[in-house]
């Protein structure tokens, strides 16, 4: 199977982040069809028909979640999370400073659609180039008439901000992200009410991921049933597979929903000279693991669901022969541990502890006993929290003694790691 | 507080609809003019938001690009996390501390640099990465960290790559 270059199509023409190049490979058409051709309600009937799902994890219907905005005639706001941090995902940061003008342009549709006067871009601190290539899009486009006051010379108005955060992964979680928007602490919200109904300042408000966004753009120009023709039938169209890991070209590579896990790797180049496949984390670090028994497994939503993992936002971690499953499931865990933002007991304590029961099975101090622990932790954090935060820090650990029970072992029994002992001889 | 940087922060409170939303982007500003977020800072802050100071302290100890002590003049974040520690981070940072004697946490004697090992950084496909001062580097192996921070130390500006 081949890359189904859609999203990505462009991305690699040089200057591409400038209005006249984007212009001349067909940028802004979409924009100039769904604004003088369409109205509102056929753009979002066009997202609806597509059956795109939100690419920033939950996979949830998008034009699904633009009909949840109640009709009561309070201004409505469209932010895009762009708070990429998923340990192995890094689609969004290659959009944003690829193809700075499919963002803009897919907001401004979606805007369109959901009928927001008011639009922002939340962007990570981190990504201070990818906010100046904004600004720079922006300002290209406003002068163009695409943006602002009057767009295309209709009655249609975009008042569209960036805004940058300050560090916190947390921030992602859509709530979250929206009282760090209102300059507070990134703390998620109780749910209900959704931010359809109340949302950032208690308006309405629709949370779309980069990719989803961008994915507006195509579906306007070339409709809803063409992009749904791709993919599979329960997850439309084409995703954006991070590759990363022990690969020989790792990057961003686009391909129809469904494509195998195997096709994945070979289009990254395989693995690294010398290595075999160990396992994968085949949806950032929030997923569970799959080992060999999966290397062809159809990477969408609802395959990997039934198969006890999550695709996620499609961060596709591949791990070779020579990692220790203990050492790198003990830094994911490090990472949410530090990531947790403490509203939830389970989820506050529950990681520092299991940072603690892995920092010393790693060490070789751990007992049989260590394992159950492990588990008995992650039932009593799963599913006991606030958000989905809790769920996501517990399923690597959960799966990885589940799959590498023995790896656990070999570590108190050979009181370090087996792996590491091999290596230095 | 100087009377441009007042101006500016004013400016900034009055891009939102809700001046709220300002605080952050304010303490953007006040730690980009002060270096770190100072506790002056955090009074300027407050008396700018009409909060009080332990409000604008719980904010800025939530986020990590909020910095409490001084910074080198390049401040070097290198990411450990999942993919980039497949990809050798873990000996990007042993050879920084060899090499140009940086430790996570501080900033070297003179003031040029400071290093800190920070959590993903979503670019995860270049491993290892790094930021100096929130400017990528990408494919940073101990030769490459050598050549870019060399530069730096030659006078040259931290532009960062682009992927």
């Amino acid at each position: 199977m081949s890359e189904s270059k859609v999203l990505l199509a462009n991305a690699d023409v040089a200057g591409i982040e400038s209005l006249a190049v984007y212009e001349r490979h067909g940028g802004y058409r979409a924009l100039k069809k769904g604004i003088t051709q369409m109205t509102a309600a056929e753009v979002a009937q066009a997202v609806l028909d597509s059956g795109l799902r939100g690419r920033g994890g939950a996979g949830f219907p998008t034009g699904r979640k633009w009909s949840f905005l109640p009709n009561d005639g309070r201004p409505r706001i469209l932010v895009c999370n762009a708070d990429e941090g998923e340990p192995g995902t890094f689609k969004d940061h290659y959009l944003i400073h690829r193809l700075p003008h499919l963002l803009v342009e897919g907001m401004i549709l979606s805007a369109y659609a959901i009928g927001a006067p008011r639009a922002f871009i939340y962007l990570r601190g981190e990504f201070l180039q990818g906010y100046e290539l904004l600004e720079q899009a922006m300002a290209e486009a406003t002068a163009a008439g695409y943006l602002g006051e009057h767009i295309l010379g209709t009655d249609y108005a975009l008042d569209l901000q960036l805004y940058r955060g300050a560090g916190a992964y947390i921030c992602g979680e859509e709530t979250a992200l929206l009282d760090s928007l209102e300059g507070r602490r990134g703390i998620p919200r109780m749910k209900p009410p959704f931010p359809a109904t109340a949302g950032l300042y208690g308006l309405p408000t629709v949370v779309n991921n980069v990719e989803t966004l961008c994915a507006v753009v195509p579906i306007v120009e070339h409709g809803g049933a063409w992009f749904k023709s791709m993919g599979t039938e329960k997850s439309p169209g084409t995703k954006i597979y991070s590759m990363s890991g022990s690969l020989q070209r790792p990057g961003n590579y686009e391909f129809e929903m469904g494509v195998k896990l195997s096709d994945l790797i070979e289009a990254a180049g395989g693995l690294l000279p010398g290595r075999s496949f160990k396992a994968v984390v085949p949806g950032g670090a929030s997923a569970a693991y799959l080992t060999g028994e999966h290397i062809d497994i159809a990477m969408d939503y609802d395959t990997l669901a039934q198969s006890g993992t999550m695709l996620g936002s499609g961060g596709v971690i591949v791990l070779d022969d020579s990692v220790c499953i203990v050492s790198f499931t003990r830094r994911a865990m490090e990472f949410f541990r530090h990531e947790s933002c403490g509203k939830c007991t389970p989820c506050r304590e529950g990681t520092l502890w299991m940072d603690q029961v892995l920092s010393r099975l790693e060490l070789g101090q751990g007992t049989e006993a260590d394992l159950n622990l492990l588990l008995d932790l992650s039932d009593n954090i799963a599913g006991r929290t606030f958000c989905a935060f809790g769920d996501a820090a517990v399923a690597m650990v959960a799966s990885s003694v589940r799959l590498f029970r023995q790896e656990y072992v070999d570590h108190f029994t050979h009181q370090g790691c087996p792996l590491l002992r091999e290596r230095v001889g | 507080m100087t009377e441009a940087l007042r101006q500016h922060c004013e400016s900034i409170k009055a891009a939102y609809p809700e001046a709220q939303s300002a605080l952050i982007p304010i303490l953007h500003a006040l730690q980009d003019t002060y270096g770190y977020v100072t506790p002056q800072a955090v009074e300027e802050a407050a008396e700018l938001m009409a909060m009080t100071p332990a409000e604008v302290e719980g904010v800025v100890s939530f986020y990590t690009l909020f910095h409490r002590q001084a910074k080198g003049r390049f401040h070097i974040q290198v990411c450990d996390n999942l993919s980039c520690r497949l990809r050798g981070a873990d000996q990007l940072v042993a050879h920084l501390a060899e090499r140009w004697r940086l430790e996570p946490g501080a900033a070297s004697p003179d003031g040029l640099f400071s290093l800190e090992r920070v959590e993903c950084l979503a670019a995860c496909g270049y491993a290892p990465v790094a930021q100096v001062n929130l400017r990528y580097y990408y494919h940073l192996t101990p030769e490459k960290a050598d050549q870019v921070l060399g530069g730096l130390a030659d006078g040259e500006e931290a532009r960062g790559e682009r992927i």
